[in-house]
């Protein structure tokens, strides 16, 4: 194994949270700074010619090769685990910038009491309402101690958007659902696409409160308080899966990357997968990295401090593979790496509608939301199930290997004459209202290592044992039987319901919302990092990402994880730089 | 060698120029393409060809995988890095007997199973359109179909940088206009009225498209 030269601080992971990190480190430091991406050298300019379905939305070229690495999954610890051997439940990135990349960029913030799930609940409904075996805990953080982060990652990214609430005054047009915002939206809201303005027409009338859905592909040219510039969004319908073509799209590559490359102080190293984090045990110390290049050479970087920011599951499968803290068992209740595994409930509704919508314009994040049914939005008190979701009718462009063969159920053919004349005629009249859901945390669904599985490298893949529950379940039923109501309003002529929460489906997509495994939390019995990210274990190491999330919000996570990886920037440049302690 | 025969779709047609349009009756002449096969024998792609055209028929409606060429398709994914599951986690053990939600657990690659299937239909290609019919109702349950029905509806619709949807016969059909740059004006216009702009390729909107992962790197 090669010894590198020292560096104050190594970066795992050059998506999002790595990115952020070195960008505040070379900013506000002279500290030296290593990035280490486990992908190739990705930049803005590389998407212009890559319009192309095929290759990146059905053979997804961005993402993960599962050629080398992939997780298996389980439903219970008395199962066997079984490798998801190729893409479809979630789509991990690959590259500089990881699966900010090729994301949606919807950019809802968590509900307020998402952070203090435990107290809330128990003080409304009282502690037997939750599941017997739920894990449900608070984060030790709580809403206006995270708010002004958020507002630095909306700012970031331009989020373009219509506030509900601003320092407590309800705003008509916005989501009076939502956390007080300290300040409107950077930029105005995105034009709509005709589907979703059906859809603000019908949730009108049922009395409920649309709004637009927050997107960080900004309805307007937009200069970002670093100073970097990206266009209006373009409505060419390819986002999702995709780099943005033109640049408008909020990507780590052009809103990070330009800023790093310029700063001496920090190298950015591509195609370094790091295998271990290496730690001395007696000092409670990380000591620095071990990783691979391209070339399959081992070296050893040192450092004073490591981030760990890699996507949210390779978190905590990194913190395994190195040994750093107690691996969690769920017969016991002991250990707390690998705890608290959630995926958001995604129950999507197609409707028919007998007008054509033209669906190949628009953008993934253009749209409107319905957030009456979100957290606890709602009295519970008689309904089978806690917390809940956002409805969304989004503009993702209809693209046709992926949307084409959507019939009515009177057609019982899946190919010949009949299913095509079908499908040819419904192509361009079928919406999507799709939910977003919570999904709480559970003793049972949880990550290990496998037994028998392992990696191009040899080492073991991440083991997910994970499964719905009732919860779940009762609140897609509740959600679909809304979305029926909010499909009727809008004209369907038919209506094919979510897909089963029967059992977790690995061959659907879900989203790529997968969290926890290092959660944060105020004792390290509980938990893994402090409400900064810094590890109970090693105290010069921090985790940043979904990862620290101890429950699935049903938002879509980006904008809180940019919001988490600031907070964990003041508290190390602010406090652990100068006093380099475990932060309290 | 594989000949595609088509008819010149509505895009070529409006596309020829005047002195090719006059003299000529307004059924557009057959042309007939001679393309290289990298993957299936002759027989095998007459079979694949045959079988494409029943999941997705020329018919009424217009045209279908004999136009669109989903027989070149098929056959350049599976001489690339997808036939050969390049991008799939194959290492063993592989279990059986899971539920179907935990995805295809199965040892064999694109090739293996399109090679399987072709065994099963010898002689394919010179029955009947009816009797074709009956033939693949017995198997459509299969993965072998399955995988065939999901290929036959990319060849149909993906770029025709991939050897499919030929003249964006796939894309006319249903009145997608291919990788269009901006819609910014007509986004939250045409409310409620179908807007059909004149489809373009990946190779017409871009001086450098990507490349296609089953051209190589």
């Amino acid at each position: 194994m090669k010894n590198l030269p020292h560096v104050d601080a190594v970066i795992i992971g050059g998506g999002w949270t790595g990115l952020l990190m070195a960008h505040e480190l070379a900013k506000h430091t002279p500290l030296s700074v290593a990035v280490l991406e486990r992908g190739g050298a990705r930049q803005s300019a590389d998407y212009a010619g890559g319009m192309d379905e095929l290759e990146f939305n059905v053979r997804f070229r961005m993402m993960q090769d599962y050629g080398l690495e992939t997780v298996t999954l389980r439903y219970t610890s008395r199962d066997r685990a079984v490798p998801i051997r190729q893409l479809g439940n979630f789509l991990p990135g690959l590259g500089t910038g990881g699966a900010g990349e090729h994301w949606g960029a919807v950019c809802p913030r968590y509900v307020a009491d998402l952070f203090e799930l435990y107290t809330k609940t128990v003080e409304r409904y009282g502690a037997k309402r939750l599941p017997e075996d739920h894990a449900v805990v608070d984060w030790g953080v709580t809403w206006n101690e995270i708010e002004p982060y958020y507002t630095r990652g909306d700012k970031l990214l331009g989020v373009s958007g219509k506030a509900g609430n601003i320092r407590g005054k309800l705003i008509a047009g916005g989501n009076p659902f939502e956390g007080p915002r300290s300040e409107e939206y950077p930029t105005p809201p995105m034009k709509l696409p005709y589907v979703s303005s059906l859809f603000e027409d019908a949730a009108k009338k049922l009395g409920y409160h649309p709004y637009p859905n927050p997107a960080a592909t900004p309805s307007v040219p937009y200069i970002n308080p670093d100073g970097v510039s990206r266009p209006g969004c373009a409505y060419c319908g390819f986002c999702d899966r995709f780099g943005c073509m033109i640049g408008a799209k909020a990507q780590p590559t052009n809103t990070l990357l330009p800023l790093v490359q310029r700063q001496k102080s920090v190298s950015l190293r591509n195609n370094c997968s790091v295998r271990r984090i290496v730690f001395d045990k007696t000092a409670k110390r990380a000591t620095g990295v071990q990783y691979v290049d391209a070339n399959g050479e081992e070296s050893f970087q040192p450092a004073d401090v490591v981030f760990l920011g890699s996507w949210t599951l390779n978190n905590t499968r990194l913190l395994l593979l190195s040994g750093i803290g107690q691996a969690y068992d769920p017969a016991t209740g002991k250990g707390t790496v690998g705890r608290n595994l959630t995926h958001q409930v995604n129950a999507p509704t197609q409707v028919f509608i007998e007008k054509p919508l033209n669906r190949f314009m628009g953008a993934a994040a253009t749209g409107v939301c319905v957030s009456d049914f979100d957290g606890d939005a709602f009295d519970h008190s008689n309904l089978p199930f806690l917390r809940g979701g956002t409805f969304r009718v989004a503009g993702t462009g209809f693209q046709p290997v992926v949307s084409f063969g959507v019939v009515p159920s009177t057609v019982k053919a899946r190919w010949g004459s009949e299913w095509k004349k079908a499908a040819i005629d419904w192509y361009d009249k079928v919406g999507t209202i799709g939910f977003a859901g919570e999904h709480i945390a559970y003793k049972t669904n949880y990550m290990d290592l496998d037994p028998r599985y392992k990696d191009h490298l040899g080492d073991p893949l991440l083991r997910l044992t994970l499964t719905w529950h009732e919860n779940e379940r009762n609140m897609v039923a509740f959600a679909s039987a809304k979305a029926n109501e909010l499909a009727r309003a809008m004209g369907a002529k038919e209506i094919i319901p979510a897909p089963s929460y029967e059992r977790y489906d690995a061959r659907r997509y879900q989203s790529t919302h997968v969290q926890g495994g290092t959660i944060m939390g105020r004792s390290p019995e509980a938990s893994v990092v402090n409400p900064w990210g810094q590890s109970w274990e090693l105290p010069n190491l921090f985790i940043m990402g979904a990862s620290t999330f101890p429950q699935n919000g049903a938002a879509n996570p980006t904008t809180s994880v940019l919001a988490f990886a600031y907070r964990t920037a003041d508290a190390v440049i602010g406090r652990y730089l100068k006093s380099p302690a475990p932060l309290a | 060698m594989y000949s595609l025969d088509r008819k010149v779709s509505r895009i070529s047609a409006q596309d020829r120029s005047p002195q090719d349009q006059s003299g000529k009756s307004s059924k557009a002449p057959a042309q007939t393409l001679r393309i290289p096969l990298r993957f299936f024998t002759e027989t095998e792609a007459a079979i694949i060809a045959a079988a494409a055209s029943r999941i997705f028929p020329s018919d009424d409606a217009g045209p279908g995988a004999r136009e669109a060429g989903v027989v070149i398709y098929i056959d350049r994914q599976l001489a690339g890095p997808w036939g050969r599951d390049a991008h799939r986690y194959t290492h063993e053990p592989f279990d059986d007997g899971l539920v179907a939600e935990f995805g295809y657990q199965g040892k064999a690659n694109p090739r293996e199973i399109y090679r399987q299937g072709l065994k099963g239909l010898a002689g394919f290609d010179a029955l009947t359109p009816a009797q074709q019919d009956e033939k693949l109702k017995q198997i459509e349950s299969s993965l072998f179909f399955t995988t065939l029905r999901r290929n036959t509806i990319e060849g149909m619709f993906c770029d025709p940088i991939h050897g499919g949807n030929a003249d964006m016969v796939g894309w006319q059909l249903i009145g997608f206009p291919g990788p269009r740059m901006s819609n910014f004006t007509d986004i939250d216009t045409h409310y409620g009225q179908a807007f059909r702009p004149k489809p373009v390729s990946l190779k017409q909107v871009s001086a450098n498209p990507v490349r296609p992962s089953e051209e190589g790197t």
